[in-house]
């Protein structure tokens, strides 16, 4: 018996030993490359929103000057995000929300916006999807112009039942054989522009104090 | 290592073990990511980074670990090299990252992998045992990068697509249009086109043997059937 439970105690050593090597080295490899990561992270984004906002339409540093938004409905959210807030002169030009299509064909689309102070999107780019290659893949910016029609609308352009596929009676095309996936986008875009303008006021002018906090 | 062993070895993993074509073990990654070239080459590369490291890594300890225990010992090896290759393409290329997503991460899972520590790794010297790690990987990396290929072509009737992703915005110029004017074709993208495509390659690989076998000796030549699948 004594001798069952001392073999039974070095092979748990044993394991544990194994397991604090491991845990080591990825620690080590964790510290050392967080930098790089969260570097590369911030520059990919940082790509994305330049297509949304062109160089030079701000010159504020819009990776710094950003507020938390909570997780909400209206932007099909479920964990706080970070929206970017872009201004000239100081005056607010842009903020950079991000949203999610929940009933894509399959599963969320994950959507980046720029949306101007006058409630107008300066536009809308599809960060991560899984719709059907060749099919409702055409959202992506890589694969399609068609996610840049939505440059340049607002609510006050067209009223709320216009924000439909033109199947659903709407102005927005889509490609026949994939409506679930457009209609998804569209959907979330035309919330999104609801919440901010349920919104806009805390966005722009809780702007004012933590930019203050910047400068300080 | 003998000349004559490191033949064997890359015979094995190249060839006549091929864990793509003949142990059809790593399936998972096989059959998700060769939807492109690109995407074929670079998982069957970061699989044989993984599977040279951790046989390398298996072998030098294998002494030390008791019998019962060896399992969960060679899966946290795995899991540890897995999670470091996964850190450094996070932080150096980071659109291959975004597009290989969830499969590195898969690697560990893989049992290639484990397979190759279990039966080799663990009862071989290291040099031999990082050898074959590396000849399996590669035999995979074939397979993948065949099969890529020709679903690539398949599916979108050109060669090298996303390869931007890997060398930056100049090389998308790199891309070679194949068929020009293409359509496309879903079904080779979509997962069956892997399961088709693979059985081709593997008859292609059977018909090859049989031929071969027949050419060397007149005796009839024993069943080269692939072992069953297990994972």
């Amino acid at each position: 018996m004594k001798r069952i439970a001392r073999s039974s105690l070095q092979t748990a050593v044993n394991l544990v030993f194994f397991a604090i090597i491991g845990t080591s080295i990825l620690s080590a490899t964790y510290y050392l490359t967080r930098d790089s990561i969260a570097a590369t992270v911030e520059k990919a984004k940082l790509k994305l929103v330049s297509q949304l906002l062109p160089v030079g339409s701000y010159d504020n540093d819009i990776m710094q000057d950003t507020r938390t938004v909570a997780a909400d409905e209206m932007l099909g959210t479920d964990e706080a995000t970070l929206a970017h807030i872009a201004r000239r002169d100081g005056k607010p030009v842009a903020v950079v929300l991000e949203a999610v299509a929940p009933d894509g064909y399959s599963g969320k689309i994950a959507l980046i916006m720029a949306i101007r102070p006058d409630g107008s999107l300066g536009g809308v780019r599809v960060v991560n999807h899984n719709e059907t290659p060749g099919l409702g893949d055409y959202i992506d910016i890589a694969k399609n112009d068609w996610i840049k029609t939505f440059d340049g609308r607002s609510r006050s352009l067209f009223p709320d039942e216009m924000w439909k596929t033109r199947k659903d009676g709407g102005v927005f095309e889509h490609t026949t054989g994939a409506t679930v996936t457009p209609r998804a986008v569209i959907k979330a875009v035309h919330r999104a522009l609801q919440y901010f303008e349920a919104h806009r006021d805390e966005l722009f002018v809780a702007d004012a104090q933590s930019a203050k906090g910047v400068r300080k | 290592m003998t000349l004559t062993e490191m033949k064997d070895i890359a015979y094995n993993g190249l060839w006549k073990q091929n864990p793509g074509l003949v142990q059809l073990l790593g399936l998972c990654p096989l059959l998700a990511v060769s939807n492109t070239l690109v995407n074929a080459i670079s998982l069957g590369l970061a699989t044989t980074l993984v599977m040279t490291l951790s046989s390398a890594t298996v072998a030098p300890v294998r002494s030390y670990v008791p019998n019962e225990i060896r399992i969960p010992v060679f899966v946290l090896i795995i899991a540890v090299l897995v999670t470091v290759v996964q850190y450094l393409m996070n932080a150096y290329l980071y659109g291959l990252y975004i597009v290989l997503g969830i499969f590195v991460p898969l690697i560990v899972t893989n049992c290639i992998v484990l397979a190759r520590a279990e039966s080799f790794a663990s009862k071989n010297p290291v040099l031999p045992s990082a050898f074959d790690g590396m000849m399996m990987g590669l035999g995979l990396t074939a397979v993948l990068t065949v099969l890529g290929g020709l679903r690539e072509i398949a599916g979108k009737g050109t060669l090298l697509s996303g390869i931007d992703l890997l060398f930056g915005e100049q090389a998308k110029a790199w891309v070679i249009p194949v068929i020009p004017d293409y359509h496309g074709f879903l079904l080779a993208i979509l997962p069956p086109g892997a399961f088709i495509g693979l059985g081709l390659i593997i008859a292609a690989k059977n018909w090859l043997d049989l031929r071969a076998a027949k050419n060397i000796s007149s005796q009839p030549a024993p069943e080269t059937l692939p072992e069953a699948a297990q994972g």
